[in-house]
C-alpha cells in the first residue's frame, strides 16, 4: 500500500516536472521569437487556444467563486460554508492563471495596463478587462482572511471581515458582467460565427453556463479533495448543489434549443457538416447526459454519480467554449486551426501550475475545516503508530 | 464632409501602381515577389486581384461606423471625421479583437515580430488631412481609383451605372454595407468572386454589442440593491429567529428549519 502510494506520487511529480519543463521551453520560444514562431495563429485565425481554453474556459471554470459566495453570504445558506474556502481558492487561482495566460497571448503584454488610462466604453473587451481586473482584486480580498488567519494578523482580518458583504456583492455583479460579456464579445461577428453558436442570447448562455460550471466545479473539486487530501466528503452539500445544477442545466437546455428552433437552425443539426458532430458532442456532454444522470435520485445522491455528472458538465461546456471560439470560425475563415505544441505546452504548464498551487495552499493554509482534515489520516495512522498522535495534534497549527 | 475612394474595376488595367504607391507611403518593402502575392498581409495593405480579364482591389473599407474602432479596448483604432480609420500602435496591447471583429477581415498582424503591431490601410490620414489625395488615387493612371467627397462619389457611381446599362452589377459595394464605408466599389462581376462577403448586414455592427453594453450602468446599481436586499432579508430572518428563541441555522441533516 505505502509503496504504491510513493509510485503514484512520483508518477504525478514526473508528469508535473515534464509539463513545467515543456512549458518553460515554450515560454522561451514565445518571448524570444514572437507569436508567429510559437503559435499556429494567422491573419485568418487570430485567436487560438490561449483565448479559447486559458481565458474563456479559465474564467468559466472559476465561476464557482461568485456562485458560492452569493449562496453563503447573500442567501445566507450556512450549511454551504464548509466548502467556501476551497472554492474561493479555486476561483482566485483561476483568475490569476487567466492573467498569466493573457501575458502570453497579448502581442504587446507590457501594454496590458493600457485600459486603465485609455478607455473605450464601447468595447466589450474594455469592459471584460476592467471586470477581470477588479474581480481578481475582489477575489484576492475574499481570499486574504485565509492568509491573515494563518499568520494571526487580527487587525487587517477585522477590516476585511467588516467589508465582506459589500465585497461579495461587488464580486457577484462583476462576475455577472464579465461572464456574460465573454459571450457578448462574439455578438459583433454575425456573419463570421456559425449559426449553431452565434445567437443574440450569447451573453445569457455564457452566464447561465458559468453558473452550471461553477456548481459542477465545486462538486468536482470537493470530490477530488476528499479523495486526495483524505477529507470527509460533504455529501449533503454536494447533493444540494446537484439539485440546483439540474435546474440550471434545464433552463439552459430549454433556452438553447428554443433559440436554435426560433432562428431556424435546428434542422442544420441533422445535416452532415464539419460542425454538426462537434455541436452534438457539446450538447450531449453539457446538457443531455448530465441531465439524464442527475434526474435519477439514485445517481444524484451518490458521490460517484455526482462526480461523473459534474465531470460531464465541465467537459461539455469546455467543448462549448472551444466551439464558439474555434469550430464556429473555421467555416467562415476557411482555415482549420489546431494549436502548435508550444501553445499546448504553455496551457499544460498553466494547468499543472494551478494544481500544484492548490496543493501547496491546502498544505500550508487553513483551507479545509480542521476537524475534517484530522479525521482520516489520523484514523489511518492509529493502527500503525499510535504514539505519533500527540505530535500530530499540533501539526496543522 | 467625409472623404472617400471610388474604385471602378471596369476602368482598372491591373498595373498595380497603387500597390507600389501604398507600400512607399507606408514605408513597406515592394518588389516583384510582393507584387505577386494576392492577398492583404502585414506588408501588403492593398492588393489588385486578377480573375481572367477582370480586376478588383482589396483594401480597408474605412467603414463609417467601424467594428474595429468600436471593439478596440484602448482606442488604438479611431474613425476620423474626415474619413480614414486610423491606428495608433503605441496604444495597442495586441489583443487582436479588431481582427476577429472586422466583417471584411482586413486588419493584419505582424506575426513574425517580437513587438508586433496591427497593419491595415488607414486611407493615408496625413495626406487626406493635408488636403491631398490618397497615394493610390494620386498614382492611378486610369482614374479607376478616385478620391473625393463621399456624397459626390456616390452620385457619380450611380450616374455611371445609369449611363452604362449592362456594364455593371447594379450595386455600389460600400454604399450600405455595415452602414456604409469610405471605400466604394463598382464591378462588372459579382463582388463575391473577389472575396467580398455578400450577406453583410446593412446596419452598423457595433450596435450589436453596444445594445448589451449600454445596460451596464443601469444593471450595476440595480444588481447592488437587489443583492443587498436579499442579504438584508435573509439575515433579518436569522435575527428574528434568534430573538424568538427558536434554534436558528441548520438542523442535523443540514436543512434549514
Amino acid at each position: 500500500m505505502s509503496s504504491l502510494k510513493t509510485i503514484r506520487f512520483t508518477f504525478w511529480k514526473f508528469i508535473f516536472l515534464l509539463l513545467m519543463a515543456a512549458g518553460l521551453y515554450a515560454t522561451f520560444v514565445r518571448f524570444s521569437q514572437g507569436l508567429g514562431a510559437s503559435t499556429h495563429l494567422s491573419d485568418q485565425f487570430p485567436w487560438g487556444i490561449w483565448i479559447s481554453f486559458d481565458v474563456l474556459c479559465g474564467v468559466m471554470l472559476a465561476a464557482g467563486g461568485f456562485t458560492l459566495t452569493a449562496t453563503v453570504h447573500i442567501f445566507n445558506i450556512k450549511r454551504m460554508h464548509s466548502i467556501i474556502r476551497p472554492t474561493i481558492l479555486t476561483a482566485f487561482l483561476g483568475y490569476v492563471l487567466v492573467c498569466v495566460a493573457l501575458m502570453y497571448d497579448l502581442g504587446k503584454p507590457y501594454n496590458i495596463w493600457h485600459p486603465l488610462i485609455m478607455r473605450n466604453p464601447h468595447s466589450v473587451m474594455f469592459e471584460v478587462a476592467y471586470c477581470v481586473m477588479l474581480y481578481t482584486t475582489v477575489l484576492a480580498l475574499e481570499f486574504s482572511p485565509i492568509v491573515l488567519e494563518r499568520f494571526n494578523l487580527q487587525k487587517p482580518l477585522k477590516v476585511v471581515r467588516a467589508i465582506l458583504i459589500p465585497l461579495v456583492i461587488c464580486g457577484v455583479i462583476l462576475s455577472t458582467l464579465h461572464q456574460s460579456s465573454l459571450g457578448t464579445l462574439y455578438l459583433i461577428v454575425p456573419e463570421k460565427l456559425h449559426p449553431f453558436w452565434y445567437s443574440p442570447l450569447l451573453p445569457v448562455f455564457f452566464f447561465l453556463s458559468a453558473i452550471a460550471v461553477g456548481l459542477a466545479m465545486t462538486i468536482f473539486e470537493s470530490s477530488m479533495s476528499s479523495k486526495h487530501f483524505g477529507l470527509q466528503l460533504e455529501l449533503p452539500v454536494l447533493q444540494e448543489l446537484g439539485r440546483v445544477l439540474v435546474v440550471v442545466l434545464g433552463i439552459y437546455g430549454i433556452l438553447r434549443f428554443e433559440d436554435l428552433a426560433n432562428r431556424g437552425v435546428l434542422r442544420l443539426a441533422f445535416h452532415r457538416g464539419y460542425e454538426t458532430p462537434l455541436f452534438w458532442l457539446e450538447v450531449l456532454l453539457a446538457i443531455f447526459l448530465p441531465l439524464i444522470l442527475l434526474l435519477q435520485p439514485r445517481v444524484r445522491n451518490s458521490p460517484t454519480g455526482l462526480y461523473w455528472a459534474a465531470v460531464l458538465v465541465v467537459l461539455g461546456f469546455i467543448t462549448n467554449r472551444m466551439n464558439v471560439s474555434i469550430t464556429g470560425f473555421e467555416g467562415s475563415t476557411g482555415v482549420r486551426y489546431f494549436p502548435k505544441w508550444t501553445e499546448l505546452a504553455v496551457t499544460g504548464m498553466i494547468i499543472a501550475g494551478g494544481f500544484a498551487l492548490f496543493g501547496l495552499a491546502v498544505k500550508y493554509l487553513p483551507i479545509f475545516p480542521k476537524e475534517h482534515l484530522a479525521q482520516e489520516p489520523v484514523a489511518e495512522l492509529k493502527d500503525e503508530v499510535p504514539e505519533a498522535l500527540p505530535a500530530l495534534e499540533h501539526a496543522g497549527d | 464632409m467625409s472623404k472617400a475612394l471610388l474604385y471602378d474595376s471596369t476602368v482598372c488595367i491591373g498595373c498595380k501602381q497603387c500597390e507600389q504607391a501604398c507600400a512607399d507611403q507606408n514605408k513597406l518593402p515592394y518588389n516583384d515577389s510582393v507584387a505577386s502575392e494576392d492577398r492583404q498581409s502585414d506588408h501588403k495593405l492593398t492588393v489588385v486581384l486578377t480573375r481572367g480579364d477582370k480586376f478588383m482591389r482589396r483594401l480597408c473599407m474605412n467603414c463609417q461606423e467601424p467594428s474595429c474602432a468600436s471593439v478596440c479596448p484602448v482606442g488604438a483604432l479611431k474613425k476620423t471625421a474626415i474619413g480614414p480609420v486610423t491606428y495608433d500602435a503605441s496604444r495597442c496591447m495586441g489583443c487582436r479583437y479588431c481582427m476577429v471583429a472586422c466583417p471584411f477581415s482586413v486588419p493584419k498582424y505582424e506575426w513574425g515580430k517580437l513587438f508586433p503591431k496591427v497593419q491595415k490601410c488607414t486611407m493615408c490620414p496625413d495626406r487626406v488631412s493635408a488636403g491631398k489625395q490618397t497615394a493610390c488615387a494620386e498614382i492611378c493612371p486610369t482614374g479607376a481609383t478616385k478620391f473625393g467627397e463621399r456624397d459626390e462619389l456616390i452620385a457619380e457611381a450611380r450616374q455611371r451605372i445609369h449611363d452604362n446599362p449592362g456594364k455593371y452589377v447594379d450595386h455600389i459595394y460600400g454604399l450600405e454595407e455595415v452602414g456604409g464605408t469610405s471605400v466604394l466599389l463598382l464591378s462588372a462581376v459579382p463582388f463575391e468572386a473577389f472575396g467580398y462577403p455578400s450577406g453583410v448586414s446593412k446596419d452598423p455592427l457595433p450596435i450589436l454589442t453596444y445594445r448589451v453594453l449600454s445596460h451596464i450602468p443601469d444593471f450595476v446599481p440595480l444588481g447592488g440593491v437587489v443583492l443587498g436586499g436579499i442579504w438584508w432579508i435573509t439575515h433579518r430572518r436569522e435575527e428574528v429567529a434568534l430573538a424568538e428563541g427558536s434554534t436558528p441555522g441548520n438542523d442535523r441533516n443540514g436543512r434549514k428549519q
